[in-house]
């Protein structure tokens, strides 16, 4: 039985047998991974609350080593595309916020021993505002931001 | 068939992944005739594996666009190598895809 659903998942023919070997692997199981999920850290309205709640700290210390990629201007604030590089060793994490949108902690990225300083997303920014990329290396958090002009907001609602 | 496209490409042994999710990505919103409130619809989590073992793990928010684009780098892969890609949203609902690194 789980060759035939291997052969399935690896067949890709279906996607609902697909995602089941996906939970069954325990891989991501749905009541696991929400409650992991930092709720409070991305329900904070403000920058400040949303960092504490997620890294225990809002202490960060500006470093020019973390390069943010953004548009200077975003044609859609619904679609804003962000790429996020460093060089820095010992990263465990690289949280993303648009200081604007009305719940700023957008992403947070755990990065294993072999994975880079290196993620790049799209975001909704709500209006006009910096964008700050928060990597945490070893116990210090380094932050570094870039303005965005938004001229069409993208956070609906 | 997978919401998921999913590339991995290797130069060295460092490889670059890229994937593109199918996903509305939507907040809480209130129907403005109706006054109806439409939940929330998003990813919340998504995980990456290099051969079965775990190189990423991003949590997200509704902030990050419909369609989610996502892009990341691990050393230590090669050529042959499996990557996948799961995602899990807050409805509970999941959906994977593997590839090979080229």
């Amino acid at each position: 039985m789980t060759s035939m659903k291997r052969r399935i998942f690896l067949k890709g023919s279906l996607g609902a047998a697909a995602a089941g070997v996906a939970v069954s692997a325990g891989l991501l199981t749905p009541q696991a991974v929400l409650a992991a999920w930092p709720k409070a850290a991305f329900e904070s309205k403000e920058v400040p609350t949303a960092l504490s709640a997620l890294m225990g700290t809002d202490a960060t210390t500006p470093s020019a080593d973390i390069t943010i990629k953004a548009p200077d201007i975003a044609e859609n604030g619904a679609v804003v595309p962000i790429t996020v590089s460093t060089g820095m060793s010992g990263i465990s994490q690289i949280a993303l916020v648009a200081e604007n949108n009305p719940f700023p902690l957008v992403a947070v990225f755990d990065l294993g021993d072999k994975t880079l300083g290196f993620v790049s997303t799209r975001i909704k920014m709500g209006k006009t505002g910096d964008v700050i990329a928060v990597v945490k290396a070893g116990r210090k958090m380094y932050a570094a931001r870039k303005g965005v002009k938004v001229t069409i907001g993208g956070c609906g609602g | 068939m997978s919401t998921i496209k999913l590339r991995a490409t290797a130069k060295g042994d460092e490889v670059t992944v890229k994937s593109l999710m199918t996903h509305p990505m939507t907040p809480t919103t209130k129907d403005k005739k109706t006054g109806e409130e439409m939940p929330a619809h998003f990813i919340q989590e998504v995980a990456c594996e290099h051969n079965g073992a775990l190189v990423m793990t991003a949590n997200w928010s509704v902030g990050i666009s419909k369609n989610p684009y996502l892009s990341f780098k691990f050393k230590g892969g090669a050529k042959g190598d499996k990557v996948k890609i799961s995602w899990v949203d807050n409805t509970g609902a999941t959906d994977s895809d593997e590839t090979k690194v080229r």
